[in-house]
């Protein structure tokens, strides 16, 4: 890490249009840009194939999550009735698993919707109070009508000023630093 | 518009009245909506409204503590009408939380873009009427210091819930339907608090906002996961919805009480269910757009649209109590057949007519678009109608257990005053929830707005 950079987390561009901003988000990994985010008032259509985004995760931490209540619910219907405390009424099955489902189904439910909420939030690393993009000037406009980009120094493409100037020229408004603290 | 619309939407029709009034930008839209919570000055008649609404759930409180005081035995429950009041009212609450489920979770997954501007208030009518629901089943257990009997837990007494009954089902049914009900309206909210804390000047507002957000701050990233999380919660919450209500039916349907003991209980109480949470959504709706000026966000398409669900599934309704009113008689059963004639002529036959009146007569009003569309008739057939919704279940629980198989057995029943009082006071409840809902948060999705802006944009092209 060179010295200067340290305190520099990248540069950001404003666009208008959330379309300006797909074109330009296409055009930073075109030139080779890694570490780069957008951030948007609302999911923009195309940004994920623009940015060329890995396959996210939450439905499969959905899916472990409904089996998990599933199985977990049936089966702790099971243990209760047949091996923790066995009741024999009159003979019947102690297995009585049609009057297990409505409980097992629920639990089905609960557990898929727990993992796919807090598997969301954990794979956004979130709850997250602060974030150096909140020092960014205007960022308060992300939460409303303007689009962001930022080129982030880590990347090992990014210079200050050149960065800066390839963003000026996808027409991004005011670029500016943001700093780390 | 969206492959998903009914064929009676006309493009003429949705032209003529749009989900979005026009000229509308994404700045603009969060302008109004937040403004509501951030620099609006809380009016005189909120004040006035919260009040009243607080005094009642004030009623409802002393109701509950004389009840903890005294017992049931202030009720008018008896022996062999066990259940009363408090499971009417817990069926009716639950049933109106169904159409804010139905709004966000079914009609997103059917890409119907008017719900947009009624989802965030119909969940969050949902999430209150779940929490009046909820709190009858655990006063009418008598002794509701030991409600979490109902759960299993590893106890002393080595013992576990009994998982073949329907009120354990039901336990399960309705506390994951609050659960679920509740990290749906607070993923959805997630972004619009974001919105709320960057747009709020003073440091409390900021810090409060902030938390809640935890820390969200539009990134493409994060929308991606946070779009997957939203698309299967609705994916979940359908069957869910579906779900409880059906188990709240088995409640009736598993026992072998007359009228009670029929196949038809699961589907006809969701469509009631919805019926009823309609209605509830339209008589929150209608004063609440007049008094915040939202007649560009909740237009008269939305109201149209809703008061057509209602129709639609007034009519199964009508549907269900045609076919529970004929299997009796066909199935020749004689305790069946007896409990018909009850209905018609024994002592709480008005409340069957009326039941009649409210929920299949008035309603038929809506095959008419004049009636559809005044906002005056829709608001008090929105208040029929749930009273209509209310009736039926007096009827199904009362008329049953006053008529069962042995006339030694039968008996009347006739509210107390602190029935009445709870179920008022839950009422009070309900609505102060609501006034305080809209006066912290954004009564609608703000960033759902700033989507359908882009949408509807992009259709004038």
């Amino acid at each position: 890490m060179i010295a200067h950079r340290s305190h520099i987390y990248g540069v950001i561009g404003e666009f208008e249009k959330p379309e300006q901003l797909v074109h330009a988000a296409t055009k930073i990994r075109e030139a080779g840009y890694r570490y780069y985010e957008c951030y948007t008032p609302f999911p923009v259509e195309g940004m994920p194939e623009a940015m060329a985004m890995r396959r996210n995760d939450v439905p499969l931490i959905t899916l472990f999550g409904g089996l998990l209540g599933g199985l977990g619910g049936f089966g702790f219907q099971y243990w209760a009735n047949v091996y923790s405390y066995p009741i024999n009424v009159a003979g019947r099955p102690l297995n009585s698993w049609p009057a297990f489902i409505p409980v097992t189904f629920e639990m089905t439910i609960l557990f898929a919707s727990l993992f796919a909420v807090f598997g969301m939030l954990a794979l956004n690393g979130l709850p997250q109070p602060h974030h150096p993009i909140f020092n960014a000037h205007r960022f308060t406009h992300a939460s409303t009508d303007r689009f962001f980009v930022c080129i982030q120094a880590r990347d090992k493409k990014f210079h200050l000023a050149e960065t800066a100037r390839f963003l000026q020229g996808l027409a991004a408004h005011h670029v500016s630093e943001v700093h780390d603290d | 518009m969206s492959a998903g619309q009914p064929p009676m939407d006309s493009p003429e029709i949705q032209r003529l009245t749009p989900v979005l009034g026009p000229g509308h930008t994404y700045a603009s839209v969060t302008d109004k909506i937040s403004a509501i919570v951030l620099t609006r000055r809380t009016s005189v008649g909120w004040y006035i409204g919260f009040l009243l609404a607080f005094s009642i759930f004030g009623v409802m409180n002393i109701a509950i503590g004389y009840l903890f005081m005294k017992g049931t035995g202030i009720w008018g429950i008896n022996i062999p009408i066990g259940w009363g009041f408090a499971i009417v009212n817990f069926v009716w609450w639950i049933g109106i939380g169904h159409a804010g489920t139905l709004i966000s979770a079914i009609l997103f997954l059917l890409n119907q873009k008017w719900r947009t501007s009624i989802n965030r208030f119909a969940e969050a009518m949902t999430l209150f009427a779940v929490a009046c629901a909820g709190i009858f089943p655990l006063i009418h257990t008598g002794r509701p210091w030991y409600a979490f009997w109902m759960f299993p837990y590893p106890s002393v007494m080595g013992i576990w819930p009994q998982f073949r009954s329907p009120l354990i089902w039901d336990v399960f049914a309705v506390s994951t339907y609050g659960t679920v009900s509740l990290l749906f309206w607070f993923v959805g909210l997630i972004p619009d608090l974001a919105t709320l804390r960057d747009r709020s000047t003073s440091k409390p507002k900021q810090i409060i906002y902030g938390m809640l957000a935890l820390g969200w701050r539009g990134s493409a990233r994060h929308w991606q996961r946070y779009q997957s999380a939203y698309l299967l919660l609705a994916g979940l919450a359908t069957p869910l919805v579906l779900s409880v209500h059906t188990v709240v039916s088995f409640d009736f349907s598993v026992a072998i009480v007359p009228g009670w003991h029929t196949t038809i209980f699961p589907p006809y109480f969701v469509a009631g269910a919805i019926y009823s949470g309609f209605a509830m959504v339209l008589t929150i709706a209608i004063p609440l757009r007049k008094a915040y000026g939202l007649e560009d966000f909740i237009t008269m398409r939305h109201l149209e649209n809703m008061a057509k669900v209602m129709l639609a599934t007034g009519l199964i309704v009508a549907y269900g109590y045609f076919f529970e009113f004929f299997m009796s008689l066909y199935s020749g059963n004689k305790f069946d057949v007896f409990l018909v004639q009850q209905r018609l002529h024994g002592p709480y036959a008005p409340f069957y007519y009326a039941l009649i009146l409210c929920n299949i007569l008035i309603p038929q009003l809506l095959w008419f678009q004049r009636m559809r569309t005044n906002v005056v008739v829709l608001f008090i057939m929105s208040i029929i109608v749930n009273v209509g919704m209310w009736l039926e279940r007096f009827v199904i629980i009362v008329i049953s257990l006053t008529r069962d198989f042995m006339p030694s057995a039968w008996g009347r029943y006739s509210p107390t005053f602190w029935d009445w009082a709870t179920l008022i006071g839950t009422m009070g409840m309900f609505v102060m929830l609501i006034f305080l809902f809209v006066r912290v948060l954004p009564a609608i999705s703000i960033a759902e707005m700033r989507e359908l802006v882009t949408e509807t944009s992009e259709e004038h092209k």
